[in-house]
């Protein structure tokens, strides 16, 4: 038994596999292989994105790596039996992932390394191309590194598809006032870079699975943004809902720190950049970023009129370049492989890939990056395999909790920014949520009312007030109540929300109140 | 929120009127974070680890190390559903109540957990086992509902029964 090698087996770490069991898999592995006097090295890694073969197990083979999946610990017995270490055969093989049909149509550009490599590993990362963009942008100046964000097309990923380039500029342009007094005496940079880690929407987990599967990656992106722009400092504004993140982000931090990736001296270019993580408290309106910044400096959440933008005056009065997780993680390899490959991918105005969450009612659930320009229908039917109760899909939400619902006629929309806001939709980050035809659709408007009522920060009164009488106009209406009296008064009531108030929270609340009226008026007929 | 309103204007209470373990986990966050930029969530965030709350006496000592007034740090602490003003029961269930979740039956699992436990959101059963509280997402949308058992226990496609099942464990845990 000692002549054997070390044989190197792969158990995600991801939130949603540990949800399905994936630690009592890996320790039965690492059980099981100590009895038997086999040498197994057990690396935790992020997801593959299948979340109906989760716990995914893979192993390191001659051959290369080949899965089994889904595992359960009580599966592991027999696994060692058929010799899965050597890629025995075994009714759960699924043989090499990037084989899979679901894997094989995809492009992964921001999730490439997700579930290939060791999360943490600083020396995994480099050997999978990891810290290339940032080697090069060290030696480009601010001026063009910024240029090349500009000309990959690149868009905010959070949801609000802002050029990624154009913010970054009005911050490389804004002066850095060092000696100016500031709001927080503590304030330690002159500009800084923040990314909007509170994925609050839901449907989706695309920054939290890249959190945990490749958290170098946004480490790598946001150093890049600091290089770029003249920035020492950046956070990572991470919602506490993600513990599993949080500790991938301490620990990938920590190592990049070890490794002189962070700190005093970049791969010895004698630039700094600084990185942490603060936590949120729960708080929905905090992903807007103003909030965010709010938050961020010590208190309540509570959005901030704009102008001044964020980039000009943001975090502790400071230019800020303020982005999401993926728009982050998209940059490396922009700086890497050149704006023209990343422009190459997508359609229209909508360049370069998309990490798109299929959740809710489908039988295959995930995470699939792909080119802009997919339909909704390819995506329920022909990638999630349709619902997962069996029954019809009725009704989909796209872009979270402020998303339009989108009705059977309208699955042909391509995803494309411009494309879904033709439709009175909206893509937002990317969360794709299905309803079987069990739904009642007055129960989800009401919903967006109630949830849009406890989130509100409530600085605005069409958000504050707005949503708590949203909820009890919907209530007469399913009551029968003077419903048309009452039906109008909810459309002028969305009108009021919608044009006053300050941020999307309240002014995107009428969208999924308005598009399941529109679409499905027969769930509001009364009963 | 069941938790006991602050008089408007409280005594001013200094360190030394704290309970040895709250003032243990003051000094420790304040120790930790006061010299951060925007400190205020760190320290509330570490006390409540520690504590399981933010106890409102504490609050007094936190705004002093901050230059802060009480009233000021009292809003901070009542923003953020995350943060406590009343001790917990010996495990906090957080259900997930967002659209993904109710795609799958979070709507009757939610009515199932009420009931069973004879409590609504924000309560704490009357053997202290279990406090429930909603959550909106935890990120688990493609294998809902989901369920948050303590920091960091997070299940997938949680039936009644299986519900019923991590009650049950969390009853006997402790």
């Amino acid at each position: 038994m000692s002549a054997s090698p070390r044989i190197t087996v792969y158990v995600p770490r991801d939130a949603t596999a540990l949800a399905l069991g994936a630690d009592a898999v890996a320790q039965a592995i690492a059980e099981t292989a100590q009895r038997r006097g086999i040498e197994v090295a057990v690396v935790r890694n992020g997801s593959r994105g299948m979340f109906w073969l989760e716990p995914l197990v893979e192993v390191a083979t001659a051959q290369g790596r080949v899965a089994y999946g889904p595992v359960a610990a009580a599966d592991v017995a027999g696994l060692f039996e058929a010799d899965f270490l050597h890629g025995g055969a075994h009714a759960l093989r699924l043989g090499a992932v990037e084989e899979l049909p679901w894997f094989r149509q995809q492009q992964r550009l921001c999730f490439a390394r997700a579930g290939v490599i060791d999360p943490l590993s600083v020396e995994d990362y480099l050997a999978h191309g990891g810290y290339r963009g940032l080697r090069n942008a060290l030696a480009m100046s601010g001026t063009d590194v910024v240029q090349a964000v500009t000309d990959s097309g690149l868009r905010g990923r959070g949801g609000a598809a802002f050029p990624t380039g154009i913010k970054w500029k009005t911050v490389l342009d804004a002066p850095a006032e060092v000696d100016s007094p500031t709001p927080d005496p503590r304030s330690r940079s002159s500009k800084y870079i923040v990314c909007n880690a509170d994925e609050g929407d839901s449907g989706t987990f695309s920054d939290r699975m890249l959190m945990e599967g490749d958290p170098l990656c946004l480490i790598e992106g946001m150093t890049i943004a600091g290089v770029a722009v003249g920035a020492r400092q950046g956070y990572i504004y991470l919602r506490s809902e993600y513990p599993h993140a949080h500790r991938a982000l301490e620990a990938a931090i920590a190592n990049a720190y070890e490794a002189g990736y962070l700190g005093a001296n970049l791969l010895g270019s004698g630039k700094r950049f600084d990185l942490e993580v603060r936590l949120g408290a729960g708080a929905y309106i905090c992903g807007e970023e103003t909030s965010l910044l709010d938050s961020l400096e010590g208190k309540r959440g509570q959005v901030r009129f704009k102008p001044p933008l964020p980039a000009i005056k943001g975090l502790f009065g400071r230019p800020t370049v303020i982005n999401n997780v993926i728009s982050f993680a998209s940059v490396p390899i922009i700086l890497d492989r050149g704006a023209q490959f990343y422009r190459d991918y997508g359609i229209g105005r909508s360049r370069g890939t998309l990490p798109i969450q299929l959740a809710g009612n489908l039988k295959r659930t995930g995470l699939v990056e792909k080119a802009f320009g997919v339909t909704l229908r390819e995506l329920l039917y022909d990638v999630g395999g349709g619902s997962y109760s069996g029954r019809p899909i009725r009704a989909v939400q796209v872009g979270g909790p402020l998303g339009a619902y989108l009705p059977e006629s309208q699955f042909d929309t391509a995803l494309d920014y411009e494309a879904f806001a033709s439709v009175g939709a909206m893509l937002g980050h990317g969360g794709i949520v299905a309803f079987d035809d069990t739904v009642d659709m007055l129960d989800q408007a009401r919903y967006a009312m109630e949830f849009c009522a406890v989130e509100s920060c409530g600085k605005c009164t069409p958000c504050r007030i707005g949503s708590t009488r949203g909820v009890e106009v919907i209530d007469r209406i399913r009551a029968n109540v003077d419903r048309a009296a009452n039906l109008a008064l909810l459309d002028d009531l969305c009108q009021t929300m919608r044009h006053g108030s300050l941020c999307a929270l309240g002014g995107l609340t009428p969208d999924p109140v308005v598009s399941a009226l529109k679409h499905f008026s027969e769930d509001f007929a009364g009963r | 929120m069941a938790a006991t309103p602050l008089p408007l204007n409280p005594p001013s209470r200094r360190s030394a009127d704290l309970a040895p373990e709250q003032a243990r986990a003051v000094a420790a966050a304040l120790d930790a974070h006061r010299d951060a930029p925007g400190a205020l969530l760190p320290i509330l965030h570490a006390v409540q680890d520690r504590l399981g709350y933010v106890p409102p006496e504490t609050l007094a000592s936190i705004a002093d190390a901050l230059n802060l007034t009480r009233a000021e740090v009292y809003g901070v602490v009542t923003f953020y559903p995350h943060f406590r003003r009343t001790p917990p029961g010996r495990r906090v269930m957080q259900l997930c109540r967002a659209e993904a979740c109710q795609a799958l039956g979070a709507r009757a699992l939610e009515a199932h957990a009420k009931r069973t436990l004879g409590i609504d959101f924000h309560q704490t059963t009357a053997d202290g086992a279990i406090t429930l509280e909603p959550v909106y997402c935890l990120g688990n949308c493609g294998c809902g509902p989901s369920l948050l058992v303590g920091r960091d226990e997070l299940h997938a496609r949680v039936t009644p029964e299986a519900f019923d099942a991590l009650v049950a464990a969390a009853r006997t845990a402790l």
